[in-house]
């Protein structure tokens, strides 16, 4: 098929056209409304939910640094635990700048791409631009992460009105919203075994560290639950 | 209030948020050879994150920001149960898990007021 080349702003277009009709949008609004209701009620203004969507631009970092800073935890424990969550964003990086940088592209227009980088728009990612010419990737791509982008931050505005305005029941239906999506997302993610056994690991030892006073409880829980999912997987494999 | 006590959430935001988060992002510009998804510390990156993630999940059940705080302990965690089992029952649907634990949130808040 013949494809007739587009501007950088065509591309950056035809990117955020494929985030409007994406069901990741969708979804991302639903997650979004449950951070902006999670924000507004552990007292963060509007303004600074946005910015923190802007700037982290990962679901479970702004839940992670909203619940523990709006639960009084010092900021170096959030620091902690939001840098051991972005870890995993390291690896989808590579993948992704792989798929859209030439031989001749300056790092310096791979920025926007990393930034924009998070769980919905790799996946999208992964499926739409192998049938994009490669020099429109990165305009394409900046467009769908452009466009989620705005759909998150629409979600967050509605959440965190809701959340002012509902009647007690739904405030906490709204605030229920965020655990059990991403409990559910999470365990749809979680397909090999260490991943399973990682999400009941923490699911475990979180309110028990907690509870037991000990620091740094979310770290601990990462490190620990995840270590341990991950040695059985080895135990498994050099039994085989 | 000072300037600064209105500046430091924002701060907090910058060196809490957005640095820890932002550095491996920046990290995978500057790794230029690929880094294999199946990789053994790829798993174990991804085995942490998800602990970490389910970790967020259960505190925010077991210590719940005001407004969940008024349904009581025992309420969220029979509604997460059930939620968690209609999304395991039915395709593994995520949709289908959020309907059916909320559903079980309010009723259960309805019948047990905290």
């Amino acid at each position: 098929m013949d494809h007739v080349p587009l501007t950088p702003v065509g591309s950056f277009l035809a990117g955020f056209r494929a985030a409007a009709t994406s069901v990741f949008s969708l979804v991302l609004i639903g997650t979004y409304v449950g951070v902006g209701a999670l924000g507004h009620n552990y007292g963060f203004s509007l303004a600074w939910v946005l910015l923190s969507t802007l700037l982290v631009w990962a679901g479970p970092a702004q839940v992670i640094l909203i619940s523990t800073l709006g639960a009084g935890a010092p900021p170096l424990e959030a620091a902690v635990a939001v840098g051991l969550s972005g870890m995993r964003l390291l690896p989808m990086v590579v993948t992704l700048l792989a798929l859209i940088k030439r031989a001749d592209t300056r790092a310096r227009d791979l920025l926007l791409p990393a930034h924009l980088t998070a769980v919905s728009m790799w996946v999208e990612s992964l499926r739409l631009l192998p049938t994009v010419p490669r020099e429109e990737r990165i305009a394409f791509a900046n467009g769908l992460g452009c466009g989620f982008l705005l759909a998150a931050h629409g979600g967050a505005v509605l959440g965190y009105y809701l959340a002012a305005s509902f009647p007690p029941l739904l405030t906490a239906g709204l605030l229920f919203l965020t655990p059990m999506a991403f409990l559910a997302s999470t365990a749809r993610n979680s397909r090999l075994l260490a991943e399973r056994l990682a999400l009941a690991f923490g699911l475990l030892l979180a309110p028990l560290l907690a509870y037991a006073g000990i620091g740094l409880d979310l770290m601990w829980t990462g490190v620990l639950g995840g270590s341990a999912a991950y040695a059985v997987h080895r135990l498994r494999e050099a039994r085989r | 209030m000072s300037m600064l006590g209105d500046l430091a959430p924002y701060l907090v935001l910058l060196a809490a948020g957005f640095l820890p988060n932002e550095m491996w992002r920046m990290l995978g510009v500057v790794v230029a050879h690929g880094l294999d998804e199946r990789s053994e510390l790829v798993l174990w990156v991804r085995s942490v994150a998800t602990a970490l993630l389910a970790g967020v999940v259960a505190k925010i059940l077991f210590f719940p920001p005001a407004g969940l705080a008024e349904v009581p302990l025992a309420v969220r965690l029979v509604a997460i149960a059930i939620g968690f089992a209609a999304f395991l029952t039915l395709r593994r649907s995520v949709l289908a898990g959020v309907v059916v634990g909320e559903a079980g949130l309010m009723l259960g808040a309805l019948w047990f007021p905290g």
